[in-house]
Parts: C-alpha cells; structure tokens; sequence
C-alpha cells in the first residue's frame, strides 16, 4: 500500500461508481407523508439515527403493511457525507419489500456490498466505513419504532464491530478456536476492526463496550486459567508443574499412604520437591511413631516409593531426610 | 463545462510570465550555480535578480537572510526545530508560545518538540478569530519562552493577524518572533522593514509561482542551526543544491505579486465580496470573520444543515473546486483544529466550506459559481434531515 499511500488526495478516487451515482441523483430521498401511507394502506414509521454534531444523521421513512409486516415504501433523509447520502439511499432500496423482521437482518456491509462497482473492490474507503453507513441502527430504530418496543430488545447479541457486524460470541469463539494472539489475527479470521476502525482500542473514533483488545486479553486470560486447570487435572504427572506435582503428591499421601502410617501411629510431610535429568525427587521428613522406624529406610521407603510410582509416575524417587 | 477554481488558499495556477521565466534553466541554463566553469557561473545573474525581487518584494534588507528552500513547511520546520536546538535544548529558554490555528506544519513541528522536552504554549484567538497583542503579552515570559510563532493569515478563515503589533510586543519584550506569512504574500503588504519579525516563511505556489520552493527570512545577525546539513549552498544556512529555476520563477511571481497587490485589495476584493453577498443571499447561511479583517480573497462560508464533503462533491459536480475543514473529508476523519478553536459550532466544523479567490478569478466565474452554490444548496437541503425551511 505504500506507494499508493504517498500521494493522498485519494478519498473519492476510493469511492465506487455507483457511490458517486447516488450521491448525484439518490433515488429514495424525500420524506413519506401520513396521507401517501395511509393511501397505501399503510403504517407510516419514522426513525431517526446519528447527530450533526458527530457529521452525519439520517432519517428514514417506511410505510408498513400493518397486515404482513411487509415494507411497501421507504426513503430517507440525510445529513451527512456524499457516502452517507449513497449508503443511506442504498439502505432504503433494500430494507423496500421486505418485512420488517427480514429487514432487521440487513448489514452495514450488505449495503457496502450492494455499492460496489465489482465483488473485489469497496465501494467506499475503510475509514468511512463506520460514520457514513448507519443502515443497521437507523433500521433497528425503525423497527422497534413499529414494533413499539424498546431498541436494546432488537440487539440479539452485543456487537463489537459494527462496520462488519461481528458480535463478542463470535470473536471470543473465533479467538479460541484458532488460538489467536494478536487483534491483526481478529481482523484477519472476522473483518472486525478492518474499517473505522473504533472498536480495536480505546481512543477512536467512537467509544464503544467493548474493545478488541479488550476481548483478547481477557479470553486470552481465561484460556490460560483453563489450560492450568486442565494440566492440574490432567493424569499426566510428567506435563505438571511444580506446584500441580506437589498437590498431586500431597493427594496420592493422603489417599493412600498417611491412612496407612496413622494405623501405626506415624506420618511425613514434604519437604522439597526437585526435578533433574528426568527424575522427580520427593524429599520426605517422617513425623511420629514412623521417626527412627527401623523399615521407614526399607521396606515403608519402598512402599511409599512405589504407590507414588504406580499412582503418579515412574520417574519419581523417594529420599527421606 | 469550464471549471471554475476557488481554491487558491490550497495553491494557485502558475502565472504563464513565470513559466516563461523558468523555461531557459531547464535545458539551456541547467550548471550548477556552485561550480565554478561557466556553466555554473552563467546562472548567477538570474539568481542575483531573483534574490533582488524577493528582497525587494518583502523588504528585507541586504544584510538579511533569505534561505531558499523548498515550501513554508520546511521553513517553519526550520525555525522551530532551529530554536530547539538553539536554545531550548540548552535552556533556561524552553518555551515556544504559538496559536491553536496554525497550520499543521507549525502545530505538528511544537508537538514534536514536546516529545523533545520543549514546552508549548497554544494561545487562543478572541471572538474575532485572531490573537490580539494583549493575549500575547500575558502569555510570554522572557525569561522562558524562547520564540513566538503566529501565522500572518489564517489558510482556513483569511483572517489576518495584528503581526506588526504583536511583532513589537516580542521585540520589546526580547522575545524571538516568527511568522508563517504564506497566507499574506500576494494579498498583504508583507514588509520586514516596518514589521520587526525575525523570523518569516512564504511558499512560492501561494502566489502564482510553482510548488517546492519557498523562503525563510531571517534577520540579520540570527542565528539558525541547519534543517538540513550538506554542502556551503545558501552559506551553509541550506544544504542541497538550489532549485534553480524554481528560484528564478519564485522571483517573478513574487514581483508580480507585489505588483498586483493593489489589483488585489480592490478587484479581487470586490468579486470575493459579491461571491460572500451570493453565499449570505441563501437563507440560513453564514460567513465566519468580518470581511475587512481578512485577507481579500478568502470566504469560510458555512450552509446549515449542509455536511461540507456532499457540498463540496456537489459543487465538483457543477464544475466549481472549493474546500472543506468538515472532517468527513479528510482520510483521518478527524475535526479541524482551527474550527475547533474558533469556538464554531459542532454543525459548523461538519459544513464549513472555503472559497478563496485570486487574480485569474473572473467576474463571470463569480457569477457562475454563485449560481452553483445556491443550486447545490437547495438540492442538499431537500434530502438533509436537519433542514427544514422556516425553522
């Protein structure tokens, strides 16, 4: 990209054909009036999304066939960019003849896709991604107008990226699932982050719930949490470390070594556990009737070496002190 | 359809007397001015004229410098960084007192130097868009700060800065004193000889002349570390070897500029003032800055519930270049400084849209581009969402 990159001046060079038709002659401005729905059979519904003051709003207008839900008109009004005149003209042409629960389904990069001049190359540049296409929330507003519930109720799901739609249970899946280590592998396997670019980390152009960085230390944290707890539960000893060796030891004594020394009024404890060239040694002090046993060098030693073999690993020795 | 083109604050056409002049020192005269064979000597004539008619057209003294460079951001760089490492660095001096509307290669330059340990100082402008001598006054410190820097004209609005006065604050406070004047040559008498900068910087395509030279005046006896270090060109002041026809062209076009100053503070004047009247006449608009304390070709006209880039793809539509500080338009998306500093509305920093004029301009391109801008405002404004007529 960098020779294209030094030039500058390149924004509407990046803007498909079909962006700068509509941003000439958009063939859905213009406002529906009680009387054209009410002609039409019709529910009128007005919905308005974005603000001046952040550079771009919209308004869009549907008549709604109270009967089947279906869209029989829309068009829209718009404050902002030439993208956002084109996105939002494209927006109305395809929410019209859906229902509106069809309609709900459409995408920021549906109405991207649907400018294009080619599938290969973006109607419109990264960065006007976001401000300028408000298809998703100006539809989601409509449709909670009609259906006179509240807009969070429509969200089946938090969304983190809204440029590309990607929700939290699909990055932190997707972030598992290929065990990925960096936000470039996020934006590689999900689109999310590849166009404002908002949602990568704090800072940008817009303050979002979540944050790409965010979501990848916190399911990076607690894939590790889950990997410790897998190898604590693991049955290989040798894959432990020091501290699961050490619990898994105290657990193998207790279960079935200390019971059997109790019976005869003894015990031990551990005292250090050390690892070398392939063998875990397991430094033991005695404690009661066991301390001074003639067999707690023989034939104990013995015992307790071989149950923690059996149970845990061969590669363990055990060395009274 | 001829295009119309009211972006000359961006740069301007090259005065076809300029072309001409340059035209022998591509393949006739091409030496290089610092050998000594004639081919490098036979240049010297032309380089001496050039120099005379920059001298002459700002009214520097023999005894000053003018480094040719090559545009107004490398002079600006100059200067602040030469200041860093003049004074700053070695302090007690570590201030650099500017504006919050300087062009991004002044702002740019103190924010990098920030990082380098200077401490800057953004002055805001008053209600009239400027800085007024008492503001500056308060914000130096002679015994910290180190240079003041304020543009002679601002690129976006075209309103002149109070230089000679706020000049005379620094030289009686022995306070160092920079201007950015690429936005006043050619539209403002720009005369160091009454004015007591120490240091200036223009851009030679502001004026009709080409892009990639421009000039850094100095006073004489300052001293300036190099920007650029190399060989002895400009007495060591400037490394590289000097674009030599650009120079001769730099020359004319600052003549003609001085020449036409006159041309400009009535004629040009007056078509500006009858594109503003066309602009106020569409209900709803305004124009930010009295029209007597700017420059006299600039216009920052501002169409409610119009976003600037859909009005300025409009008027590019109809055949008529302008400008946009709305930051839709530009690759970071991010709000103009300058408008954010002005205090503008929020709506104003989205719809704000530059006209600037320049001699080439003509009565009938006014007109036309007058008639271009109300179509493109009542065909906006029957889509926008935030206007409704009467409210």
């Amino acid at each position: 990209m960098a020779k294209n990159d030094l030039i500058g001046g390149a924004l509407w060079e990046q803007y498909s054909a079909k962006v700068g038709e509509r941003m000439n002659n958009p063939r859905h401005r213009g406002e529906i009036s009680e009387e054209e729905a009410k002609a039409l059979g019709a529910r009128l519904v007005v919905a308005d999304w974005g603000a001046e003051a952040c550079g771009d709003a919209v308004r869009l207008y549907w008549a709604v066939d109270p009967a089947t839900d279906r869209i029989l008109l829309a068009k829209f009004k718009s404050f902002g960019c030439g993208t956002a005149i084109a996105s939002s003209d494209m927006m109305a042409e395809l929410s019209m003849g859906k229902t509106v629960d069809e309609a709900l389904k459409i995408t920021n990069i549906e109405v991207e896709h649907s400018l294009r001049d080619n599938d290969e190359t973006p109607a419109i540049p990264p960065q006007k991604m976001h401000c300028s296409v408000m298809a998703y929330d100006v539809i989601k507003k409509a449709a909670s107008v009609y259906k006179g519930v509240d807009m969070a109720s429509l969200a089946e799901e938090e969304i983190v990226c809204e440029c590309a739609r990607v929700g939290l249970r699909t990055i932190r899946e997707v972030i598992r699932i290929n065990d990925l280590k960096t936000v470039e592998e996020i934006t590689q396997y999900t689109k999310a982050g590849a166009f404002c670019k908002s949602c990568l980390r704090p800072g940008g152009h817009e303050k979002r719930n979540y944050y790409l960085v965010d979501i990848l230390r916190d399911t990076r944290a607690a894939m590790e949490q889950e990997k410790l707890f897998a190898q604590a539960d693991a049955g290989d000893f040798s894959a432990k470390n020091l501290i699961q060796k050490h619990r898994a030891i105290e657990k193998a004594l207790d279960e079935k070594i200390r019971p059997a020394l109790a019976a005869d009024g003894g015990s031990l404890e551990v005292v250090d556990i050390r690892e070398s060239e392939g063998t875990v040694g397991v430094y033991i002090r005695y404690l009661g009737a066991c301390r001074g046993c003639i067999s707690s060098t023989k034939g104990t030693l013995q015992f307790i070496e071989n149950l923690l073999r059996q149970e845990l690993a061969d590669s363990i020795r055990v060395i009274p002190l | 359809m001829d295009r119309i083109y009211l972006d000359n604050n961006a740069t301007t056409i090259v005065d076809p007397r300029v072309k001409e002049a340059m035209e022998p020192f591509f393949c006739q005269q091409y030496g290089n001015p610092n050998s000594l064979h004639s081919f490098g000597t036979e240049i010297h004539p032309a380089m001496r004229l050039a120099m005379d008619r920059l001298y002459c057209g700002i009214g520097a003294g023999d005894q000053d410098d003018i480094i040719i460079n090559s545009c107004a951001s490398e002079g600006n760089n100059h200067v602040l960084k030469g200041i860093y490492f003049d004074l700053i660095r070695q302090g007690p001096k570590k201030e650099i007192v500017t504006t919050q509307v300087e062009h991004p290669c002044v702002r740019n330059s103190c924010a990098f130097l920030e990082t380098l340990g200077a401490k800057v100082t953004y002055m805001p402008v008053n209600a009239d868009g400027i800085v007024d001598p008492d503001t500056l006054r308060r914000h130096i410190d002679p015994d910290r700060t180190a240079l003041v820097s304020v543009m002679w004209a601002n690129n976006e609005t075209g309103l002149v800065f109070p230089i000679r006065e706020l000049a005379e604050v620094c030289r009686e406070k022995g306070v160092l004193f920079h201007t950015d004047a690429v936005q006043a040559i050619g539209k403002l008498a720009v005369d160091v000889g009454r004015v007591p900068v120490d240091f200036l910087t223009f851009s030679a395509h502001k004026f009709h002349g080409p892009k990639g030279i421009g000039g850094l005046f100095i006073r004489k006896g300052l001293k300036l570390t190099p920007l650029l270090h190399g060989g002895e060109q400009m007495g060591g002041k400037r490394a590289g070897t000097v674009n030599v026809p650009y120079l001769v062209g730099m020359g004319v076009a600052m003549q003609l500029a001085v020449e036409n100053l006159d041309y400009e503070e009535r004629a040009v004047r007056r078509l500006r003032d009858r594109l503003e009247d066309a602009i106020l006449a569409v209900p709803d608009t305004m124009v930010v800055g009295n029209r007597e304390l700017r420059t006299p070709n600039t216009i920052l006209a501002s169409f409610r519930g119009i976003e600037g880039e859909a009005m300025i793809w409009d008027l590019n539509t109809n055949g008529v270049a302008a400008s946009t500080g709305s930051a839709c338009a530009s690759e970071s998306l991010e709000p103009n400084p300058t408008f954010v500093a002005m205090c503008i509305s929020d709506e104003l920093a989205h719809t704000g849209i530059r006209f600037s004029l320049s001699r080439f301009s003509t009565e009938d391109e006014i007109e036309r581009a007058a008639l271009a801008i109300a179509h493109s405002a009542a065909r906006l404004r029957a889509i926008s969402s935030s206007y409704d007529k009467g409210k």
